[in-house]
């Protein structure tokens, strides 16, 4: 038998259901996509939350803000290409904060490391120590999996399913 | 709590069906050609025996997992991670009300070594419960011939993350893992990956989607990605999950593709409370007082992000941290 293989993108998903005798706010039910839609290229929003860990949406229109976090953080690709800029830090350079991702005012000027150009599916290391920015000319969508931070958007209302 | 430190004893085989019946703390085992039977001082359990093995080698691959495992409504498993409780109708309004439940409690390695016991005896050739059941044979009717090879297998922790040199490779076809027949229909391509001189190494990416679609077992999470304490595992989903899990913490779930659906219910009563039905980009976190058993009609790619900081357990049990995880104010 063959089988279809069913992945959302950015025009064309369709949400689950959440039937439950319980308050919905517990599950904290969004759909990447439907979240990405809805949101400005960049801003990266909370859809999972374990204590200090997040995993945020990111809309990837354009040429992203230059990024940096104190420990790694893992990007997958949901929808589109994206290709990922790696810069390293000098020491000087480091994130002093806690925990997450900070926004970088400009590039840094530190040595170019490379770059990563990821599709649908594909999991990249965000090493600690360097600062990254996302490509992309269309709409893509990622998804970081990372620390509750400074840029940490969070509008649970506005994305969950609450009845 | 006391720990019974008397391990698992053999207490005869069954001359007609030739599988052995063992007997750990005050829990016996038994089965025949279609059931497991599990006994206490005060009441027995009877369990389909596919359910029964599936359950039983991915609570032992899973070393306990977080929370509670149950095979079933009545019987299972608890982490308190260095030991393990084996319940029976603990978690079960009707058994409570009639006082004929009981919880014993072993150091974690007694319970595996007992699990793996059984199963070692009770499984034979062609027959793989970690498998779907399309993809392999029939644990039904009298004991053939036992397996050889490792009951448990592809349970992959990434340190950091996979593939990365010195850390758990990605499945390939040179690992011996062809894509899976329900994934077909996928193209697979790899990352780019560019380093100037001085770099090489230190960039680097996978393709997540075809490393899942070569899993040959289900239902069997496996480390993909690491920050801190927060763990990325990866998983491909077909049928149906064979326990029913209750998280000590909560856990959430990322759809990647395809749809699995949810049945939830009350953590201590097993009182449903309704379902889930996630389908692909669909994410939903699993509240700390409930158990959730999950059902796949078509083998479906799921991430799943679980918080490992120690003693997170005593913090929930306790009350210190709320059953779920989001504050809507
Ligand atoms: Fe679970």
């Amino acid at each position: 038998m063959a089988y279809r293989t069913h992945v959302g993108a950015l025009d064309s998903y369709e949400k689950g259901v959440i039937e439950l005798d319980d308050d919905l706010r517990k599950y904290a039910f969004s759909n990447i996509f439907e979240v990405a839609g809805a949101a400005a290229p960049f801003e990266r929003v909370a859809v999972v939350q374990n204590l200090d860990y997040v995993a945020e949406v990111m809309r990837v229109e354009g040429d992203s803000p230059w990024f940096a976090a104190p420990h790694d953080e893992f990007a997958t690709v949901m929808d589109g290409e994206v290709v990922f800029h790696f810069v390293k830090l000098e020491d000087g350079q480091k994130p002093g904060h806690e925990g997450g991702a900070a926004q970088l005012g400009a590039k840094p000027n530190g040595a170019v490391m490379g770059k990563v150009t990821a599709r649908r599916g594909h999991q990249v290391l965000l090493p600690e120590g360097a600062a990254y920015q996302l490509v992309s000319a269309k709409p893509a969508v990622a998804l970081i999996q990372t620390v509750d931070g400074p840029v940490t958007v969070k509008r649970w209302s506005d994305i969950c399913t609450l009845a | 709590m006391d720990v019974l430190d008397k391990g698992i004893e053999k207490l005869g085989t069954d001359p007609d069906t030739g599988y052995a019946s063992f007997r750990l703390g005050s829990f016996t085992f038994r089965r025949d050609e279609y059931f497991a039977h599990v006994s206490w001082p005060k009441g027995s359990q009877i369990i389909e025996i596919d359910r029964f093995l599936r359950a039983m080698v991915r609570d032992i691959g899973w070393g306990f997992f977080y929370g509670w495992i149950f095979f079933d409504d009545i019987f299972g498993t608890t982490n308190h991670y260095g030991t393990v409780d084996i319940f029976a109708g603990s978690y079960d309004r009707g058994c409570k009300d009639a006082g004929i439940d009981l919880l014993e409690t072993f150091p974690a390695e007694t319970v595996a070594h007992a699990f793996e016991t059984i199963s070692r005896d009770w499984i034979s050739e062609g027959y793989d419960p970690l498998n779907a059941p399309l993809e392999t044979g029939s644990p039904i009717g009298p004991k053939g011939k036992e397996r050889t090879d490792p009951l448990l297998r592809a349970f992959i922790a990434a340190d950091r993350m996979l593939g990365l040199e010195d850390d758990k490779a990605v499945r390939s076809d040179a690992t011996g893992h062809p894509i899976n027949r329900a994934f077909a229909d996928m193209a697979f391509d790899a990352p780019e990956i560019e380093c100037e001189p001085g770099f090489e190494g230190q960039l680097h990416a996978i393709n997540l989607f075809d490393h899942i679609a070569r899993s040959d077992v289900t239902w069997n999470p496996s480390i993909s990605a690491v920050t801190r304490a927060n763990i990325c595992c990866v998983t491909s989903e077909e049928h149906m999950l064979p326990v029913i899990h209750g998280n000590d913490r909560n856990e959430w779930f990322i759809q990647l593709s395809d749809e699995i659906h949810w049945n939830i219910a009350d953590k201590n009563t097993g009182a449903p409370r309704g379902r889930v039905v996630m389908k692909a980009g669909d994410v939903c976190a699993m509240p700390a007082d409930i158990r959730h058993q999950g059902f796949a009609p078509k083998r479906a790619m799921l991430m799943v992000m679980e918080n490992g900081t120690p003693g997170l357990e005593t913090r929930y049990a306790s009350g210190e941290l709320k059953p779920y995880p989001v504050d809507f104010s």
